[in-house]
This record gives C-alpha cells, sequence and structure tokens, in this order.
C-alpha cells in the first residue's frame, strides 16, 4: 500500500507554500493581473515568492510602482536594478494631474497628499490597464482593519472595499469571479508577521533597499521624527543645515513622510534584534497613519492599498 | 517567553534559527456575544508580548472604563462599525509566537447571524475554542458553535469556561458544565475535547496556572496550545494534486503546478491523471525552482512526468492504487452564507479544488434545526443555514469524504449572477469502492444535469422585474379588445416592463395558448385577444399557462355599438367570463384608463417586484 510519509513543514515553510498557492491561483484564474510594487521589503519578499512560483520560467503577469516622484532616489534605482536583474515588466504610473497641480507632501496635507499622488495614481493605473487583479504586499499584523480583510479582496467599479460585505473565505478555495471593471486585491502575505518577512529575507538573501540598514544620512528633525534630506527639493528652513545621524527606516515611502530611527544595526539580524526588543508597532514610523483612529480603515475603503 | 527575550539579545541568529523551526498552529476561538472571547485573545496577545506599547496606549485611550483594568477585546475589535456596534463582526486574524509555535487566531463573532464567519474562520483551523460563560452554563448557542466546528472538521477543541471569578473558582460549577458538555460532546466527531476553568479577564489559567484553582491540574490555554499534538492530523496517506496551471517556460520544460493537497509523491512514482485515466512516471519534482526527491503536503510543487500527457487546470494527479471518489451526483452538507435562499430552480457555480463548474442542488434532505441540533425536512436553505444536500454536477469531481481531507472533500457555491460566495460546502463520499474500470467511465461521462432550464423562475424575476403572466382578453367582436392589447403592449413598455402580443395570425388557438405559455415562462407579459366565445376555451387557457399567471379581462363593450361596428361578424355563442379579474366597457371608458385598470390588476396580482427601501 502507499507509503506514508510524515513531516511537518516549519512555519516559514508552511507560509511560502501557501503564498506560492495563492499566486499560482490568481495567475490562473484571472485575465489580467498585475503585481503592486512599492519597493519595500514586503515587495521585495512577494516579489521573490512570485519568482519562484513560475521559476524557470517568469511571473505571467507586469510589476508595477506607483511613482509620487517623492520616493528616496535609492528606491528608484532599485526598482531598475531588480526590473532588470529579473527580466520582468516593470511598469511605472504617476499621476500626472497631481503633479500638474504641484500636489507635494509640502504643499499639501499629508491625507491629501496621500490620497491624490497614491490612492488616486492607484486607481488611474489600475483603469488604464484594465487590470482585473491586483496583487499587494499587505500583511494583516500591520494594522487592525488589515486584520479583517480577505487574501483575496473584492473591489467594486469604483475600487472601493465594503469591509461590512466581504466575501465568506473558507479553506484555500478562492472566489475569483467578477465582472467586467471590477477587481481583486489579492494579498498572498495576509498571514505573515513583520518577522517572517524579515526572516525571510535574510534566509533567501533576498535583496532590499539599503535604506533598511544603519548608515550616516543627512536629517532634520521636524515635529521630534527625523526625516531625511533626499535631494534638494526638500524646503530647508532658514539657517537649517541638516545633521548627518546614524539611521535607518523601519517602512519606506515618500522621503519626505518616512520617519527614520536612530539605529546602529547594519545588518539584517541586527535590524530584527532591534525590532523585536522595540516597543513601537512598526507604522508608527509612517506619518500617514497618525491622522486619526480607524483612518486605515477609512483610507482602504477609498481604493487605498 | 523568558528564555526567547535573553536569546534576542544575546544571540539573535540561534533565536531565528529557533524560531525558523517553529510549527504553525491555526486556532479559531468562537464565542456568544459577552462571552469575553475578544477578551481572551486579547489577555493572550499581550501576555505574549505582542503588544505594541503605542497599541496599548491607544487601548487604554479607548478603553472608557473606570479602573486601571484594560479593556483588552479592544485589542482584537478592528472595525469602526464594530467597534460602534460593541460587538466583533467579522472574522479578525491575529498572531503571536511563543518559545514552541506561531499562532495564528480566527477571532469569529458568535451570534447567530454571523454563522457564516465562524465557517469561514473554522475551515482551516487546527484547534477550535468556544468560550462557555461559568454562570450561564451551556448555552445552545455553545452547542451550535460545537456542531459548526465539528462539522468543519476541526480535529481538536478546548472548552474555556470562563468568567469563574465570577462563580468563585467553584469547582463543582466547572464540573456541571464539564458533565453537560461532554455528554453532547459524544455526539460530536472531534478528536479530543479539553475542559479549562479560566478567567480571561483576570488571567486565570490562560498563560500559566492559576492559584485560585487549585483543584485544577490540567494545562493553562497556552500550554494547551503549544502542546497540542497536530502532525497527525493533516492526511499524509491519500497523494492528491489538483494540477492548479502547466508552467511551459520554454520546449525543455513542461511542469504541473499546483500545492499537493494530501499524502506524498517522490521521484520515480507513477502518478494516475484524471480525467484522462493516462499514467505516468514523476520524472522530476521542482520545489519553487530547485529539484527534490520527495513532497508531502500541503507543498506547493511542480511536477515534470516522463511522457507527455494532455492535462490542464482542473485536473488531478493521484497514484493508480489510491484513488479518490468519481462522482458527478454527490451528496455533502452545505452551510448557506447568503441572504438570497437557496433556489433549487437555478443552477449555481461550484468551485472544487482547481475546477469550477455548473451544478444544480436537487435535494435538500433535510436542515438542522439550530436551537434543537435535529434534523427537520425542508425545500430550501437561508442564511447560516446547514443542512444536506444532493447535488448534481455537469462533469465528474475528484472528491474524498470532508472527514478525511478537507481539501478535496470541501468546495464553494458561487452565484453566477451576483459572484457572492453563496454556500460552503463538505462533501459526503460514497462508501462503495469504484474500481478503476467505473472511475474512469464516471471521470469521462457526460453532464448529469437533466436537460431542463437552469434559469430559475426567481432569477428571471430578479433580472425583468416581474413575474410573466398572460393578459387573454376576451370580448365581441367590436369591442376593441385587440385595440386595448396593443395600448396595453405600448403602455408597459413605456413603463419599462417587457410585453409583447401574441398575433394569432395563422394559429390556431392551442398555437396562441403555447405561444403565451412560453412568453410566460421567460417571464413575459404576453398579451392575446384570440377570440374565445366558450369558457371552455378560456379554462383552457388558464390551465395551460397556470391560473394565478393569467389575468382574463373582459372587454365589455355594448352590444349594440359592437354590432354597428361590425356588421358582418359571427355573435352567436358567446359566453360571458363568470370571474374576469378586470371589467372594462371601452365605449365608456378611454383606452388609457382601461390600462390602468389592467396594470393595477397586475400590480394586485404581484406581478410587479417591489422596489427595495
Amino acid at each position: 500500500m502507499t507509503e506514508v510519509t510524515r513531516q511537518q513543514l516549519t512555519h516559514l515553510q508552511q507560509l511560502e507554500t501557501e503564498s506560492i498557492h495563492i499566486i499560482r491561483e490568481a495567475a490562473a484564474e484571472f485575465d489580467n493581473p498585475v503585481m503592486l510594487y512599492s519597493i519595500g521589503k514586503d515587495s521585495s519578499v512577494m516579489a521573490h515568492l512570485a519568482l519562484k512560483a513560475f521559476a524557470p520560467g517568469k511571473p505571467p503577469f507586469p510589476f508595477m510602482h506607483v511613482d509620487t516622484t517623492w520616493k528616496f532616489s535609492e528606491m528608484i534605482s532599485f526598482r531598475e536594478e531588480f526590473a532588470k536583474k529579473t527580466g520582468v515588466e516593470m511598469i511605472v504610473h504617476t499621476n500626472q494631474k497631481g503633479l500638474k497641480d504641484n500636489v507635494t507632501p509640502f504643499t499639501y496635507g499629508s491625507n491629501e497628499y496621500t490620497s491624490i499622488m497614491k490612492t488616486d495614481g492607484l486607481k488611474q493605473a489600475l483603469n488604464k490597464h484594465e487590470f482585473d487583479c491586483a496583487f499587494g504586499g499587505a500583511r494583516r499584523d500591520e494594522e487592525r482593519s488589515r486584520a479583517k480583510e480577505r487574501i483575496f479582496s473584492f473591489r467594486d467599479s469604483q475600487h472601493q472595499w465594503d469591509p461590512k460585505n466581504q466575501r465568506p473565505e473558507l479553506w484555500s478555495n478562492y472566489n475569483t469571479r467578477i465582472r467586467k471593471g471590477e477587481s481583486v486585491r489579492v494579498f498572498p502575505l495576509s498571514n505573515w508577521t513583520e518577522l517572517d518577512v524579515w526572516l525571510y529575507v535574510w534566509r533567501e538573501n533576498i535583496e532590499i533597499v539599503p535604506l533598511y540598514l544603519s548608515k550616516k544620512r543627512p536629517v532634520v528633525d521636524r515635529n521630534g521624527t527625523w526625516i531625511m534630506v533626499d535631494d534638494d527639493r526638500f524646503p530647508l528652513r532658514e539657517g537649517e543645515v541638516p545633521v548627518e545621524k546614524s539611521i535607518r527606516f523601519r517602512t519606506l515611502g515618500c522621503y519626505p513622510l518616512s520617519g527614520a530611527v536612530e539605529s546602529e544595526a547594519d545588518t539584517i539580524p541586527e535590524v530584527i534584534q532591534e525590532m523585536l526588543v522595540t516597543t513601537f508597532s512598526e507604522r508608527q514610523g509612517r506619518l500617514i497613519d497618525f491622522d486619526e483612529d480607524g483612518s486605515m480603515e477609512r483610507k482602504k475603503r477609498e481604493g487605498y492599498f | 517567553m523568558g528564555s526567547d527575550a535573553d536569546l534576542i539579545k544575546s544571540d539573535i541568529k540561534a533565536y531565528l534559527d529557533k524560531y525558523e523551526m517553529k510549527e504553525l498552529l491555526r486556532f479559531v476561538a468562537v464565542g456568544s456575544v459577552d462571552d469575553g472571547k475578544s477578551t481572551l485573545i486579547g489577555r493572550l496577545l499581550h501576555d505574549t508580548g505582542m503588544v505594541y506599547e503605542d497599541q496599548l496606549a491607544a487601548v487604554k485611550k479607548a478603553s472608557n472604563i473606570e479602573g486601571e483594568e484594560i479593556d483588552f477585546s479592544l485589542l482584537t475589535d478592528g472595525l469602526r462599525a464594530e467597534r460602534e456596534q460593541g460587538i466583533t463582526i467579522d472574522v479578525a486574524y491575529r498572531f503571536f509566537s511563543t518559545d514552541r509555535r506561531k499562532f495564528i487566531i480566527a477571532d469569529t463573532p458568535g451570534h447567530v447571524q454571523y454563522t457564516r464567519n465562524m465557517v469561514t474562520g473554522a475551515s482551516t483551523a487546527n484547534v477550535g475554542i468556544i468560550l462557555i460563560d461559568a454562570r450561564l452554563g451551556v448555552l445552545q448557542q455553545s452547542r451550535r458553535h460545537a456542531y459548526i466546528a465539528s462539522l468543519l472538521g476541526i480535529p481538536h477543541l478546548m472548552v474555556c469556561v470562563n468568567k469563574m471569578d465570577l462563580v468563585d473558582y467553584r469547582k463543582a460549577d466547572f464540573d456541571a458544565i464539564v458533565a453537560e458538555f461532554a455528554e453532547f460532546g459524544k455526539s460530536l466527531s472531534f478528536k479530543d475535547i479539553t475542559f479549562l476553568p479560566i478567567s480571561a479577564l483576570k488571567g486565570d489559567n490562560v498563560v500559566s496556572n492559576s492559584p485560585k484553582t487549585p483543584w485544577y491540574d490540567g494545562p493553562d490555554v497556552l500550554n494547551y496550545l503549544e502542546t497540542i499534538e497536530i502532525t497527525d492530523d493533516l492526511n499524509n496517506e491519500d497523494f492528491r494534486f489538483p494540477v492548479q496551471s502547466v508552467l511551459r517556460p520554454n520546449l525543455n520544460y513542461r511542469g504541473f503546478c499546483g500545492q499537493i493537497a494530501s499524502g506524498s509523491i517522490k521521484v520515480g512514482d507513477t502518478v494516475l491523471t484524471l480525467p484522462s485515466g493516462k499514467q505516468s512516471v514523476v520524472e522530476g519534482i521542482d520545489l519553487l525552482g530547485e529539484p527534490i526527491q520527495k513532497a508531502v503536503c500541503p507543498q506547493s510543487i511542480t511536477i515534470k512526468l516522463a511522457t507527455e500527457i494532455d492535462t490542464s487546470r482542473g485536473d488531478m494527479f493521484v497514484l493508480p492504487n489510491n484513488t479518490p471518489h468519481v462522482q458527478r451526483v454527490i451528496e455533502a452538507h452545505l452551510v448557506w452564507m447568503s441572504e438570497s435562499e437557496l433556489d433549487s430552480g437555478k443552477s449555481y457555480l461550484l468551485k472544487h479544488t482547481t475546477q469550477t463548474l455548473r451544478e444544480q442542488v436537487d435535494e435538500v434532505s433535510w436542515k438542522k434545526d439550530m436551537d434543537t441540533l435535529e434534523d427537520v425536512p425542508s425545500d430550501t436553505l437561508q442564511l447560516n443555514d446547514i443542512g444536506r444536500v444532493s447535488i448534481t454536477c455537469t462533469r465528474g469531481l475528484f472528491v474524498d469524504s470532508y472527514t478525511k481531507n478537507r481539501t478535496t472533500g470541501s468546495f464553494i457555491l458561487v452565484d453566477s449572477i451576483t459572484n457572492n460566495t453563496v454556500a460552503a460546502g463538505m462533501i459526503i463520499a460514497e462508501s462503495d469502492d469504484q474500481d478503476l474500470e467505473q472511475l474512469l467511465k464516471e471521470a469521462r461521462a457526460g453532464s448529469a444535469l437533466r436537460p431542463k432550464t437552469q434559469v430559475s423562475a426567481r432569477e428571471r424575476f430578479e433580472r425583468l422585474g416581474q413575474r410573466g403572466a398572460t393578459i387573454w382578453l376576451t370580448g365581441l367582436p367590436g369591442s376593441g379588445r385587440w385595440a386595448l392589447a396593443y395600448a396595453l403592449e405600448r403602455r408597459l413598455f413605456d413603463e419599462g416592463r417587457t410585453a409583447t402580443v401574441v398575433d394569432p395570425t395563422g394559429s390556431s388557438m392551442n398555437g396562441a395558448i403555447s405561444a403565451c405559455k412560453a412568453a410566460t415562462d421567460a417571464g413575459l407579459i404576453a398579451i392575446c385577444a384570440y377570440t374565445s366565445f366558450h369558457k371552455d376555451e378560456r379554462a383552457k387557457v388558464r390551465e395551460t399557462v397556470g391560473s394565478e399567471r393569467t389575468l382574463e379581462v373582459f372587454v365589455d363593450t355594448d352590444e349594440a355599438l359592437c354590432r354597428e361596428r361590425r356588421p358582418n361578424a359571427d355573435f352567436t355563442g358567446f359566453e360571458r367570463p363568470e370571474h374576469p379579474a378586470v371589467v372594462v366597457d371601452l365605449e365608456d371608458t378611454h383606452l388609457r384608463q382601461a390600462t390602468d385598470m389592467v396594470l393595477a390588476a397586475l400590480d394586485a396580482a404581484d406581478q410587479f417586484k417591489r422596489p427595495t427601501r
């Protein structure tokens, strides 16, 4: 009779195998999927999983970055390098209207800026290319409203999420049926924690933007947060001179909105070590969540990732 | 946690080595609204160090309670809507880890209207946790939750008798609940049921043994979760590999992608592919780009076969000496999850592993009375109902009993119009074994659906906003009934309805009636004024179309006027209708008013869909 083999996978292997299943399932069922690529560590892990899922071939979908034009310059060069090395198709979209209207993190509040340059930009790009599925690297441990979101998360034709009316999601049997104009956001990393992501980056030798590791960088103090002066568009106050500090970033986004932490951790295990002894949650460094309690849920309803 | 915390500081790499090897355990926590489930989870997160200072600060701010106690439930209740309602309305997933394991919690609502969310959370769980209020004892709700957990195949059940602090930690109170629940538990199919006396609020027996219950020598909640054996809960015996996609990056590589649903496979094994029945040897297994010799469930792999076999998504690889059942007709437990009830006249989409096909629910054998947990007869299933059904499919499914295989034994039903997931199904596979020949015959057989319409009357009603009817106009020659017929068609069309005059030119009475029936079945409003002087003829219309769908209109225009208009017509033998729905005299009444009257009659007969609030 059949030989019985028992082998309990480690939790990291199990997360990996489930994520691959999710990516393959979405790629098989949707007509025109896209993988959103934010250049952050979660995106890097998701991209790595996508490359693995279809090895020795290439992922059967393009990658897309919604570029606000205010990303760290190191992020942009990393993006170009990633696309070149892997040979994946990389779409870059910028909200041209926002650009024309001079919507910047300095001229608008962080809420409005994010809504125009990120959320609207994303919707424009999804509409333009008629993507019916967009992979995102969000995790459920990031924020309370994310904890409730399905892995295959339905969006109406306005890209809106209805948290009260989500499709039941059972086993690993995903409902991918939509009408024209509607779409599904797929989150392969839903069940990963920040520690899982870091550990996987380390174990798999996944390249990440060097900004995650500590180095001397020019910063200024804004409301008690270190903001890096990444280019000469940063409006310095009169007489202000950036100082060199050993800093790194826990999350990456638009440089004027990303708070740095002072740190000496310049290897991944050291970063993990710092993270584990820290007492603040990850998104604390991301200024856009500060506005009000429950703000992420509101943003997500409007179509934000 | 102590040892981990030290290790993190002294040797982070050693810690990461250890962390990486941890097992993953999924559990679902269910409870009634005030059982303290969210509090228990909040405390587990807090006491395992998973709550960051800023989160805690936000919760303290929001706690809004007097005293020093933190409202731990606020750590888990994420959405605005539920914060406003003060209850958990959807499944929330939480994560924490201890020295031994990493945990994923599905925190699900317990009140009856959200059974579907509990089912969602339970579908992947290794362990179910049910909370019982020590003061209230075993409520019907607890039995219901245990039944659902058992039906969804959760292997291990932990029953937390909570709020022990409110019964002064009395052993007798605990024992009474244990005895009652254990008796009930005999009817369920858990591998084991474990009872714990706890207080989530005070932290008794949650992450450490409580001194308040010296009479209890079992594990605390965390200890239980860390040690319960789960390796054997997977089906390691029966190799099932649903093909997800075919990978063909170049001419030299052809691989079949998928996640092993159960069992294991190694290079050199011979696999049988379904439905083709062809066999081939496994030439290679790639684990995400790396060749390996052997793979186990639930690994996602790519299989290469020695010979070229025409295989695509939806097919399944199995071993020739260990096959699933192949069935076009299946028996299953269904949990109905949609506001619209099960419509046995319509066909749904069924998604089972990687194949999606059409199905029809032929019969509901029974549904569970969720108060008594008894099987009661029913024609349909409504939101949150659980029942046993018989389902016919357009193709053979490769299935195992859900109790043996949670992947090949499960499916979802999707409404093809709304695209919502409307039901979760758990297959009860026939016990008699098929030999390979029978199996392949069934696998290649055509649709088992009876050749009949797959569009139900209710679906047409939803689409058209009208049920469909035949308006049959009777009257003397010259009464103006055809004029009224065409006026009605125009009027209904203008009102956004779908109507048609059945023009009888060249057809017989029977032909006209058949045409009316076909149009009515299609949901249209058929209008016909075929000459029908006799009662028998009109009875035939009602009989064929159905009296509830027939609206008889008597155009009772003055006979003298009719004769004046149609001097050469034959007026003999006209029998006046006895119970027409509408009587209208077109001498006195304007056509517009006449159409008003008919529309009112249709409305009164509940023809049209009411606008929703």
